[in-house]
């Protein structure tokens, strides 16, 4: 059986995509670009960050586009001035949850939340900072785990459960005392289900997990090819 | 001709900002030409003055001190810039709001065993608990970020602001 066809409009361009595609796809195929944080190609969806909430004609409430399939006639908007308040203050929320100082960290210049800060041309942080006390995590003899800077996105924990078969991160607690923990909350280093492969520093989007020894701006991410990496699984399973 | 009246302002930051303004090399030969520097750390200027048209601000808001100099900028100016990001964000002396002033200065002065433990006090204004930013306390009319902004982001809006253009659109970053 083949998968259905189905044509919608997105920001008033028609576009079509197939049945089981959800709205961020359709839209990054047509090189309609929507700000994402925790979303990552070859991960599952969550839907946590919401900056890639969409409008959707008929509806009153905003939709998540990387978990939102598509419809056949739906009628989606990426780019308001709704949407782009409420992407300003989530990304302004990020900032003044936890510690991000870009001057000093690990990743400035190469870091998705201040990418996402200067598209969004946020030039200052409206909320009053929280400045948590939060632990650097530099147990593991290759990589550091560095609270302050993390944004909670879990694609750490997925890439570690669903690419690398360890599921050795994983949350703890909830709300604004979520924190990502390695196995049952111990230090990183002395885990016993991490095999070291590095999955999570590279996929993290921020500076909240490194490798060892970079100093300020020298922590540049190499993406692993997880749609690639997926795809041959999946091939090598029939 | 009416010449722009420009001040800076020094508050709690390292001067990498002023370096940054003084790194735009021969084109502060074209912005002298253009401005009067009426107060600032580069200049001899004892008090801040009346009537200026544009102040830059660099470093966070640290001690009472600070504040009020902040706020009688505001009060003389009618536009003031957050220079960089400590002015914009707190920055790096913010970094210290995670464990309050009093800890912090035990930390450096008292506890990592120096020659002659004591925490400095003679003639200086007492830390605030917090550094903050500079929004916290006045508004601002524009934010530059950036650790230092490049000068070419700081000669782009000095000049800017003399060719009167009223949405400056500067390629800058936090951390930049």
């Amino acid at each position: 059986m083949t998968t259905p066809i189905l044509t919608l409009t997105i920001d008033g361009r028609p576009v079509s995509g197939l049945a089981t595609e959800t709205v961020l796809q359709v839209a990054g195929e047509n090189g309609i670009a929507i700000p994402t944080l925790c979303f990552l190609d070859g991960l599952s969806a969550t839907g946590a960050c919401r900056l890639c909430m969409v409008e959707i004609e008929g509806s009153a409430k905003l939709h998540p586009a990387c978990v939102t399939p598509i419809q056949e006639g739906m009628v989606v908007t990426t780019q308001s001035e709704r949407l782009r308040s409420y992407r300003r203050a989530i990304v302004q929320l990020l900032f003044a949850e936890r510690n991000h100082v870009c001057a000093v960290c690990v990743s400035n210049g190469h870091c998705e939340l201040q990418d996402l800060a200067r598209e969004l041309g946020i030039d200052h942080i409206d909320f009053p900072g929280r400045y948590p006390a939060l632990a650097v995590d530099a147990s593991h003899s290759r990589f550091v785990l560095d609270h302050n800077r993390c944004v909670l996105c879990t694609r750490c924990v997925r890439v570690c459960a669903e690419i690398e078969g360890a599921h050795t991160w994983d949350v703890k607690n909830r709300g604004i005392r979520s924190q990502i923990v390695a196995d049952l909350d111990t230090p990183w280093g002395t885990s016993t289900t991490c095999t070291g492969c590095g999955k999570c520093v590279h996929v993290c989007p921020t500076g909240a997990l490194s490798e060892k020894g970079r100093s300020v701006a020298e922590m540049q991410k190499k993406r692993p090819a997880l749609p690639y990496l997926v795809a041959n699984r999946a091939e090598e399973r029939r | 001709m009416n010449r722009l009246r420009l001040a800076t302002l020094w508050l709690d930051g390292c001067s990498g900002c002023h370096m940054s303004l003084l790194d735009t090399d021969e084109r502060l030969l074209d912005l002298a030409a253009q401005v009067d520097i009426v107060y600032s750390p580069l200049v001899d200027a004892k008090d801040f003055p009346e009537q200026v048209d544009v102040v830059c601000i660099e470093g966070a808001v640290a001690t009472d001190a600070d504040e009020a100099r902040l706020r009688l900028a505001r009060r003389r100016s009618r536009l003031l810039i957050a220079m960089g990001d400590c002015a914009v964000t707190g920055n790096v002396p913010a970094m210290r709001n995670i464990m309050g002033a009093e800890a912090m200065l035990r930390a450096v002065y008292l506890e990592s065993r120096p020659l002659k433990p004591q925490i400095p006090a003679d003639g200086l204004p007492h830390l605030n608990e917090q550094a903050l930013p500079l929004h916290h306390f006045v508004p601002i009319d524009l934010f530059i970020p950036g650790c230092p902004p490049a000068a070419d982001t700081l000669f782009a809006a000095l000049g800017g602001l003399l060719a009167g253009i009223a949405d400056l659109r500067l390629d800058t970053r936090f951390g930049a």
